[in-house]
């Protein structure tokens, strides 16, 4: 295949059964970005077909091809400067004229086109015949007919791929006629040509269209090669005013007028009657859907489902598919070099560390499965556009959008979401400042792991008010997220470029197996790529933190000490019994290692079978050692038993008091002291601080390092207590304070790197790290400091925080938002 | 008469667009120009946006984007 003779590039408006025909073409082999400097996914794929292969370019579905919105500014850019060998343009038979707007624009271009007339049964079933030799006639290019849902089209389109090589798509010479405009625009033309830098890349006629039109992205082009721009522009600015008192209104609309006429020209030449415009079926759905009151009920019941599908029901799910991921962290556990007494191999902990690190997110990938299916089904049905007509009007008095519904119902509008994929969606919203705002406060809704430390700490401070508190933590963030954006749109968003809301409401279509599976694999799948290999590298740094720089040879050598007595007791303990000589330094760690195994082993066996096995199967692995921990009724084994539980317990106690005391003394314990001074109007100890910087990683460690640093004295404590009776001090005005910051905490780095890939900007990723730690503080502060000066409690101080949100938010949602267009 | 005042059922011509720039381009492109009919279909739940119909093709628009377009009641 000679270079550059293989790409085909597919344009169309949105709805037109574009990315069927892509899927159909490329089948797997599929391959998302971004185009380079925005956030416009770039979807390229492999057509092989009789050896040939030919790389395809899913352009982003458009409806024109102005500079306004960066879809259209990356459609066309794309053909300018990539020089597809075909352009297929699918359009839609059912709706032809809209269609043949775009496809004018890109013969104006002089793209080499092909048209792909999809929905022909639809058409059809319509009563809409369409001529299609007088169609290929009119535009001067090759139109097949199509219908993506029956295949129709499907071998004849193959057919004309196939004689692509070496063969130039025919140029079309079909020209739109801009009528009273063309005198000015051959001026224009005339001009442009004479210049070789851009005449030889760009159509001189379509370079004169958009001048013409003001179009600023061409504007700047020419500017840079014309001899004197200013003189050029200024004429231009000249002709556009003669022109607009000519024809009342402003030129771009005239020749946007002018296109549609020479649509309906060629409508008129191969279009059958058509007849009257039945209700359709989409409509009469819509009746229900987008009614006054029962739209809203149908949209909650939509989102309680998919809360109870992906969340409830992938949890439970994660229930068959953690064992295997726990097998993996038990077999990689194996093969690591084991503990001592008391050291623990550096390797051992921390290859632990990073399974556990990794196996915390990979635990969520049945949900995200289903969640992103489910978002696929509601994306493919055409339900969103739906979602956001019957909710704009709330989410615009924040600054928001229509289209922020679906990401704040992802990110945990009421309990337990997840960021990760809230923020992924926002991609679909066209308004820059609402989609930067939507990007912005999704991490501060109730993110699924932030869950475990409120459940904590409400069953600790605020046990007699469980209901009420929880009620507290998961409404309040929409109190918060409200207000919050909308300053952030007053204020660092305000010069963030706006879009008109208008949207098409498509026609409902039954969404594809294959359609929805692909897309919930490809996302999971960038999910894993992107998060995945960032956590890692994360809980490799944090590992460090939470190590380093260690205990000194002083506090070693104390712990060396507390062994040794240990060891020292238990040797006389057991001495005069006959295990006492073969009980050496060596074979007495392998009998605590024993003796551990045994009791899980015996803790997950269930059942007087599985007992039984259990027991067989450490009898016959070392029949001394099950002497010991399974002795009989009076015998030395038992009194050995008895000595050995006793220094495991002692065991277990240095072990932790040397894990605290790492900690404490590790980097991050060291920034946890460190910032106390701070942190303590916010009522933070230093315990709280370690705990919360944790779990930047993810948020469930913030429960985790809790865990280790209250380790439990006795058995079956749990974290509850131990915190109660490790923390006296702690109210529950306390507690408030710490779940509050939860609420506003910085994301984890897993949203932290998805705001980077929706942003397109390190600079945002920083803000969204460093203003949600400013405003909790704040808002701990608040309740702490403010709480202890009026001598509020917990719950009131709650109850007037709530008041405060509230009245906040209302105040702000009745200030007018009036956006000036013109 | 503007298109935001006019209540479903209501079927108006698009006389004029009073916006420019970004919104009236996009208007034109969405098939909103001087001459084309448009029935208003529904308004949303909140009575905004509201669901417009223009030869077959449905678009929903705000309140605040509709007053710029000048209609005839039909």
């Amino acid at each position: 295949m000679i270079s550059g003779m293989g790409l085909i590039a597919l344009a169309g408006q949105p709805n037109c059964g574009k990315s069927t025909l892509f899927n159909l073409l490329t089948g797997a082999s599929q391959h998302v970005a971004n185009y380079p400097g925005v956030t416009v996914e770039k979807k390229t794929g492999w057509y092989t077909h009789n050896s040939k292969r030919l790389e395809v370019v899913d352009l982003p579905g458009t409806y024109s091809l102005t500079s306004y919105s960066p879809e259209e500014k990356v459609a066309r850019n794309f053909l300018v400067s990539e020089t597809p060998t075909a352009v297929i343009n699918v359009a839609d038979a059912s709706n032809l004229k809209r269609n043949l707007y775009l496809t004018l624009q890109l013969l104006e271009m002089e793209a080499p086109v092909i048209m792909m007339l999809n929905m022909m049964d639809v058409a059809e079933r319509r009563g809409i015949g369409i001529n299609i030799k007088e169609l290929e006639h009119q535009l001067g290019i090759k139109v097949i007919p199509a219908s993506m849902k029956t295949g129709e089209g499907k071998d004849n389109l193959r057919q004309v791929l196939d004689n692509l090589n070496g063969h130039e798509v025919l140029q079309s010479r079909t020209r739109i006629d801009y009528g009273r405009l063309e005198p000015f625009l051959r001026d224009i033309e005339n001009r442009v040509k004479d210049i070789k830098e851009i005449s030889g890349r760009y159509s001189p006629r379509w370079l004169a269209v958009k001048l013409f039109e003001n179009d600023m992205e061409v504007i700047s082009i020419a500017g840079k090669f014309i001899h004197q721009p200013e003189e050029f522009l200024g004429y231009i600015k000249g002709l556009r005013e003669k022109a607009s008192v000519e024809s009342g209104g402003p030129p771009e609309h005239m020749i946007s007028f002018q296109r549609y006429r020479a649509a309906d020209t060629i409508i008129r030449l191969v279009q059958g009657s058509k007849h009257g415009v039945k209700k359709t079926l989409s409509d009469r759905i819509d009746n229900i859907v987008c009614h006054r009151f029962l739209g809203p009920v149908i949209l909650v019941g939509v989102i309680y489902l998919l809360y109870y599908l992906s969340i409830v029901q992938g949890y439970n799910l994660t229930n068959y598919t953690w064992p295997f991921l726990a097998k993996f962290r038990s077999l990689t556990e194996s093969i690591l070099p084991s503990s001592g007494f008391i050291e623990i191999p550096l390797i051992t902990s921390f290859v632990l560390w990073f399974v556990d690190s990794i196996n915390a997110l990979l635990n969520y990938i049945p949900i995200f499965f289903i969640l992103f299916g489910l978002i696929a089904i509601l994306e493919d049905s055409g339900y969103m556009p739906r979602m956001a007509f019957i909710f704009d009007k709330l989410f615009h008095r924040y600054g928001l959008h229509g289209q922020s519904t679906l990401p704040m119902v992802l990110g945990g509008i009421y309990v337990g979401g997840c960021a990760v994929p809230a923020i992924m969606s926002c991609r679909g919203i066209p308004d820059e400042r609402s989609r930067l705002a939507t990007i912005l406060i999704i991490p501060m809704l109730n993110c699924l792991a932030k869950i475990p430390l409120y459940i904590l700490l409400i069953n600790i401070y605020f046990a007699a008010h469980k209901g009420l508190a929880m009620f507290f933590i998961s409404t309040i963030s929409l109190l918060i997220v409200l207000p919050v954006a909308r300053l952030l749109t007053a204020t660092v968003l305000r010069k963030k470029e706006t879009a008109p809301f208008i949207m098409e409401m498509p026609p409902y279509h039954m969404p594809t197996i294959r359609g929805v599976l692909g897309l919930a694999v490809e996302r999971v799948w960038l999910f894993i790529r992107k998060i995945i290999t960032i956590v890692a590298a994360v809980a490799v740094v944090l590992f460090v933190l939470l190590q380093y720089p260690g205990l000194d040879d002083e506090r070693k050598d104390d712990y060396e000490n507390q062994k040794k007595d240990a060891i020292a007791r238990f040797n006389n303990q057991i001495s005069g019994s006959p295990f006492s000589e073969k009980l050496g330094d060596e074979n007495l760690m392998s009998l605590v290692i024993f003796s551990e195994n045994y009791k899980s082993a015996k803790m997950m066996a269930k059942g007087k079978d599985a007992n039984r096995k259990a027991n067989e199967k450490f009898e016959k692995r070392n029949p001394e050692f099950f002497k010991i921990v399974s002795p009989d009724k009076e015998s030395d084994g038992e009194k050995v038993n008895k000595a050995l539980k006793n220094l495991i317990k002692t065991r277990k106690g240095i072990l932790r008091e040397i894990r605290k005391e790492k900690i404490n003394n590790s980097y991050l314990g060291r920034i946890g002291k460190a910032i106390e001074p701070v942190t303590c109007f916010a009522g933070f100890n230093r315990n709280v601080n370690i705990a919360l910087l944790s779990s930047f990683a993810a948020k469930e460690s913030s429960v985790a390092t809790l865990g280790a640093l209250y380790e439990q004295e006795e058995e079956g404590e749990s974290l509850e207590e131990r915190m109660a009776k490790g923390e006296e001090g702690f109210t529950s005005l306390h507690a408030l304070a710490v779940m509050l910051f939860m609420v506003l905490y910085p994301p984890c780095i897993a949203t932290t790197i998805m705001v980077k890939v929706q942003t397109g900007s390190v600079k945002w990723m920083l803000f969204s790290l460093v203003y949600p730690m400013v405003l909790g503080l704040a808002a701990a502060t608040l309740v702490y400091s403010g709480g202890s000066a009026l001598g509020l409690n917990g719950l009131e101080a709650m109850f007037a925080f709530y008041g405060l949100a509230l009245c906040v938010t209302i105040v702000l949602g009745l200030v007018n938002t009036k956006s000036k267009h013109i | 008469m503007t298109l935001d005042k006019l209540k479903p059922g209501s079927e108006c011509l698009v006389k004029r667009l009073y916006a420019e720039d970004r919104l009236g381009q996009r208007l034109m492109d969405m098939g909103v120009y001087p001459g084309i009919l448009i029935k208003v279909i529904r308004n949303a739940p909140l009575k905004d946006p509201v669901e417009i119909e223009l030869e077959g093709f449905y678009v929903s628009l705000r309140r605040a984007e509709a007053c710029y377009i000048e209609v005839e009641i039909q």
